[in-house]
């Protein structure tokens, strides 16, 4: 008799651990009355469901998928903290086509399968309009396929490396043209013409970087070297005597994330100053500075579409907003900002789309504006990438950058690079 | 005494079979998504047998069995990417500057040979590797910070050899298997059950090693392996068979971890994730063969209910989790289990020694 | 003969020996900087594991949450800075860093300790259990930082005193290098005072190298365990604020440094600092000629690879002490 007490138990562990994966699945009722393990979230979400499906609900779900746990939380918390205020304050505004918009909140571990399976979570189970999300391009890639097979939409807020253009994801950060090809000329005009370029080892500055190379081939500039360095290196010192070795003007820098800390205190320390080479930083923003000392890396430069410093009124009451809701030390950067106005051009769209069902939003989209932080900017139609203006700045000892250049429009995304002789060969082998 | 031995067997047979029956009739009554899940959550259970064998029977502990899983699953999605693309180039090569397709990647247009290469390159692997370093009777904490190491050394080259694997993307973006759409329900359940049947064979096989004279012999390498070289025994070769077959079953479970979640990448293999799966081990119990199953799906199914409910303070939970129960409970689940069984059996001698004093 | 691959202007050239002239016969000045990376490298190395050597190697505890000490050693000194910005005279400011060192060592002792008390003590024998124990420690101490400094990286301003180089001739030597460097020879000095010319110090050797005959002659064991622990601890604090000078410091700091500090102590041979000094410096200058004649991935690889067939042929580490007990 003890055993089958026993055994019981077993079979109780078993239904326990389908329960714990059932318990939230509003399409059956039975599993409905077994509140397991991870219970009040899910119990809301199968209540809310099901009242979905009976009539029309009063708030519109939206995912908002970073990383919070994990190596790249450093990066991608302030990017879901810019989101949430934006849906705050759209839904202070009345929310959108008149309902408030519920954001469900999911880590992605800096884990690309955890952002595969949460965006299938977000998708299937909560039924959200859109996703907010990503950071890094694994975890776009990851999240790609299924948007695309589950006709979900994405708003990816960083800059990468082109090369795509999904139907179901919407880019808010830069495209190559909107960010590099512009640093790349205007280092060549203003700082020399002999280039270093220094990478972490992935796809971002390895593919960043053989446009880079296509370029510098069409202008007659001189690449002295390349290095990549893996994820999350902290000792730079061998990378630095190459560097001394080869004295270059310029370094293009394409690091990610902690690299960018080690490498400037290291290049700093070995007496190397924005006076002797130029470093242009890629990756570098306000949050990165402050993490990295603005004593250290004061007079190098970088390249994006947004500073904290940069002049409209949107931003000024951006940043307000901001610091109001995360604290006065809090500051903003580019992909922060792309965050933010990412949510105001879906808002926007689903406002002119009158529903939120996907193919009228993507539809209403095209050609959509939103007077952002960094400008007016546009969404494009062919596309799904956003016109925006290139600015490169100096960084300043107290941390801001302050803008040398800007372009005189909002410049036209091209993922692929469609619009340079030199990059030929690269899309066309793209796309095949 | 014969009879309440049979009547265990007989009963803990039915209480697998039934749980394997729920298994089978899962998709029935979850919901695609949870149905995905709970695949993902058996894949990796799969893996978590190997494991014991490994660490539970022989006390080889590896903090490397990412790689295995990772080798496996990076020969599925290999043969996957190339059937997405239709006999092009992944898309990943064209930016790398690769014009036509490497040479290891064409035995992976063939579906068999790249399942049969996910079983035997990790095996191979496994073989030199635990060839050479149980030949040198290099064991306890040395091994285990060695696998560490190799973990490290995989995991750069995969990333670093962004031509070839794809670097920290990893491969994904697959469209179908054999014709069919693999994201589609009816693959995607077709899959879930293929799982469910593996672990059952798996599971089943597993047992039926550990429970003959085999896994005494382990068991002895595993509580004295010096006294069991004395007695004629050989541990290194049982050791590398040990670690080249819980290899094979990792690399087993890998492919079925891609079919169901449609990518792999470098961080799936790395430190971390070689020592979650550890983790799993320890927690359901390791030792038995049904303990690392519980521990998988449960650790896993709390994981991903944890981080859905407190996105935000899942780790604290994961953490204490792992404290608590490896201090508290070093025979993990099963152990509780088996603590709970004891304290009845004393409860009932008790009772019975009540009775008899009653009668007298 | 090394193959080395590098890819310039888009075309791939494979270059043998030819490159190997160009940087490889290098000049003095070269070398001398090769050398002096690799020592520098080494002496970050030894400062990072020698806290886990007393742990792992004296005390046969794997403390995952190691890293997370020095993580806490790094968050110390920025706490600490923050004081100095906000209340001390600007002229006192570089002051901070000096005082921050004994400050971290003590608050990661004292968590180290706390740690010992709640829960390596019920470990002891348990070794493997002890690895995944902290692991989930260290998880929760992450977690704990993130709660509480926020999850970007924070920033630490190097003292003004050790920015600047020493220039010898070409060639520059960054201060903070020679500082760490500095460090860890004070750092193992002192550790080598203890250990063999105090009578607390010959306690706690006394009792790793045989409990039961220590216990009989009156050392409490379960004092000595605690304080032992503690003082490893306390050098991965110090090794987080030297960690300040060179990198990020943020809630991740323990991780990628944590794997580099098991390799040395295996290497080194568990239970001997002297193998300890000789695996960080062995791998710390291996490294860097990889890395140099490479580049860093492959550089990585290679230094593992190295470390795995040398585990092979000296199976317990560079130093071994030598037993007849089997089993």
């Amino acid at each position: 008799m003890r055993k089958q007490k026993q055994l019981l138990f077993l079979i109780m562990l078993g239904l326990m651990a389908v329960f714990v994966m059932a318990c939230s699945a509003a399409d059956n009722a039975a599993n409905a009355d077994e509140p397991a393990d991870d219970a009040e979230n899910s119990e809301e979400d199968s209540g809310e469901d099901a009242s979905n499906s009976e009539e029309e609900s009063d708030t519109i779900k939206v995912g908002v998928l970073h990383s919070l746990s994990g190596t790249m939380a450093i990066s991608e918390t302030s990017v879901q903290q810019a989101e949430l205020l934006a849906i705050k304050e759209i839904n202070e505004n009345g929310g959108v086509l008149g309902k408030q918009l519920e954001p469900v909140v999911e880590d992605g571990a800096s884990d690309w399968p955890t952002f595969a399976e949460k965006a299938k979570k977000l998708l299937q189970q909560d039924e959200v309009a859109t996703i907010f999300g990503g950071w890094t391009s694994a975890s776009r890639k990851a999240m790609l396929p299924v948007v695309e097979e589950n006709n979900g939409l994405l708003f990816y807020p960083v800059q990468y490396e082109g090369m795509e253009d999904s139907p179901n994801i919407f880019y808010t950060g830069a495209a190559p043209n909107q960010q590099i090809v512009p640093a790349v000329n205007w280092l060549l005009e203003n700082r020399g013409d002999s280039f270093f370029l220094l990478g972490s080892d992935y796809v971002f500055p390895r593919t960043a970087n053989a446009a880079i190379r296509a370029q510098l081939d069409a202008e007659g500039a001189e690449l002295v070297g390349e290095e990549y360095t893996p994820l999350g290196h902290t000792d730079y010192n061998t990378v630095i005597a190459k560097i001394k070795s080869e004295n270059p003007d310029v370094i293009f820098n394409t690091l990610n994330g902690d690299s960018n800390v080690a490498f400037f205190k290291q290049l700093n320390d070995a007496g190397i100053t924005s006076e002797d080479i130029t470093v242009l930083s890629v990756s570098v923003a306000e949050e990165e500075i402050k993490g990295i000392g603005a004593d250290v890396i004061e007079g190098h430069l970088t390249s994006w579409n947004y500073y904290q410093t940069t002049d409209t009124p949107e931003n000024e009451e951006f940043v307000a907003n901001y610091k109001a809701e995360y604290g006065e030390d809090s500051v903003t950067a580019d992909p922060i900002e792309a965050g933010y106005f990412g949510v105001y051009l879906w808002a926007k769209a689903v406002e002119e789309a009158g529903t939120t069902d996907v193919d009228a939003v993507k539809e209403a989209a095209k050609g959509i504006t939103f007077d952002a932080p960094n400008g007016t900017v546009k969404i494009d139609g062919d596309n799904q990438h956003v016109y925006k203006t290139v600015r490169i700045g100096e960084v300043q000892s107290d941390g801001m950058i302050s803008e040398l250049w800007h372009s005189d429009e909002a410049i036209k995304p091209d993922p692929y690079l469609e619009e340079y002789d030199w990059a030929k060969e690269l899309s066309d082998s793209l796309a095949e | 005494m014969q009879n309440t031995i049979y009547q265990k067997l007989w009963s803990q047979k039915i209480i697998l079979s039934v749980i394997f029956l729920l298994l089978l009739l899962a998709p029935f009554f979850l919901s695609d998504f949870r149905l995905n899940l709970l695949g993902k959550f058996l894949a990796f259970a799969i893996l978590a047998i190997g494991l014991d064998l490994l660490w539970g029977y022989t006390g080889v502990l590896s903090l490397g069995h990412g790689i295995f899983f990772g080798l496996g699953a990076y020969c599925m999605a290999m043969y996957l990417k190339l059937e997405a693309n239709a006999g092009g180039l992944p898309d990943f090569m064209a930016w790398s500057g690769m014009s036509e397709l490497p040479l290891i990647w064409l035995p992976f247009q063939y579906p068999i040979i790249a399942i049969a290469l996910g079983i035997i390159i990790p095996a191979v692997v496994a073989f030199f590797l635990g060839y050479l370093t149980f030949r040198n009777r290099i064991s306890g904490v040395y091994f285990t910070i060695l696998s560490q190491a190799l973990v490290l050394v995989v995991v750069t080259l995969f990333v670093g050899s962004q031509n070839l694997t794809g670097g920290t993307s990893g491969l994904t973006n697959f469209e179908t298997l054999f014709g069919f759409s693999v994201n589609a329900a009816s693959t995607q359940t077709a899959i879930y059950l293929i799982t469910v049947l593996v672990l059952g064979v798996v599971f089943i096989s597993c047992r039926k090693l550990v429970k003959g004279r085999f896994g005494r012999v382990l068991e002895g390498i595993r509580d004295g392996e010096n006294r069991m070289r004395f007695l004629g025994y050989n541990p290194s070769s049982y050791k590398t068979f040990i670690y080249t077959l819980s290899a094979a079953i990792a690399g087993i479970a890998g492919m079925l971890f891609v079919l169901q979640v449609g990518i792999i990448s470098p961080t799936m293999i790395g430190i971390i994730p070689s020592i979650e799966m550890v983790l799993w081990v320890a927690l359901g119990g390791r030792g038995t063969i049904i303990g690392p199953v519980i521990g998988a799906v449960f650790v896993n199914a709390a994981k991903t209910g944890f981080s859905e409910s407190y996105p935000e303070y899942w780790t604290y939970f994961l953490g204490l989790l792992f404290v608590l129960v490896v201090v508290f409970l070093p025979k993990g689940l099963t152990g509780l289990l088996d603590k709970w069984k004891d304290r009845r059996k004393k409860q009932d001698a008790r009772d019975s020694v009540e009775v008899e004093k009653s009668y007298s | 003969m090394v193959f080395i691959i590098k890819e310039v202007k888009g075309s791939r050239i494979y270059v043998l020996l030819p490159f190997l002239m160009r940087k490889g016969l290098f000049g003095l000045n070269e070398i001398i900087i090769t050398l002096f990376n690799g020592l520098s490298l080494g002496s970050i190395l030894l400062v990072i594991a020698l806290g886990l050597a007393i742990t792992f190697g004296l005390m046969n505890v794997i403390n995952m949450a190691h890293g997370e000490l020095i993580m806490v050693g790094a968050y110390i000194t920025y706490v600490i800075q923050n004081i100095f910005m906000d209340y001390a005279p600007a002229a006192y400011f570089d002051l901070y860093f000096i005082i921050s060192i004994p400050i971290a060592m003590l608050v990661a002792a004292g968590i180290g300790m706390l740690l010992e008390v709640s829960l390596i003590r019920h470990l002891y024998k348990r070794p493997l259990d002890s690895l995944l124990a902290t692991w989930g420690v260290g998880l929760v101490l992450q977690q704990l930082a993130r709660s509480i400094f926020g999850a970007p990286n924070v920033g630490v301003k190097s003292p003004s005193f050790l920015s600047g180089g020493l220039s010898v001739g070409s060639i520059t030597l960054p201060y903070s290098r020679l500082f760490i460097l500095a460090l860890s020879i004070i750092c193992l000095i002192s550790i080598f005072y203890y250990f063999y010319r105090t009578a607390s110090g010959r306690r706690v050797r006394a009792v790793m190298q045989n409990r039961q005959m220590a216990e009989c002659l009156g050392v409490s064991t379960r004092k000595v365990d605690m304080l032992t622990f503690a003082i490893g601890s306390g050098f991965a604090g110090v090794a987080g604020c030297a960690l300040t000078l060179l990198g990020a410091i943020g809630p991740t700091i323990g991780t990628s440094y944590i794997i580099d500090a098991f390799m040395v102590v295996v290497v080194g041979g568990v239970g001997a600092l002297f193998g300890a000094v000789a695996g960080a410096l062995g791998i710390g200058i291996f490294n860097t000629i990889f890395e140099f004649f490479t580049n860093a991935t492959i550089g990585k690889v290679l230094i593992f690879l190295l470390i795995i067939a040398f585990l092979q042929w000296r199976p317990s580490g560079l130093v071994t002490s030598r037993s007849r007990s089997l089993d």
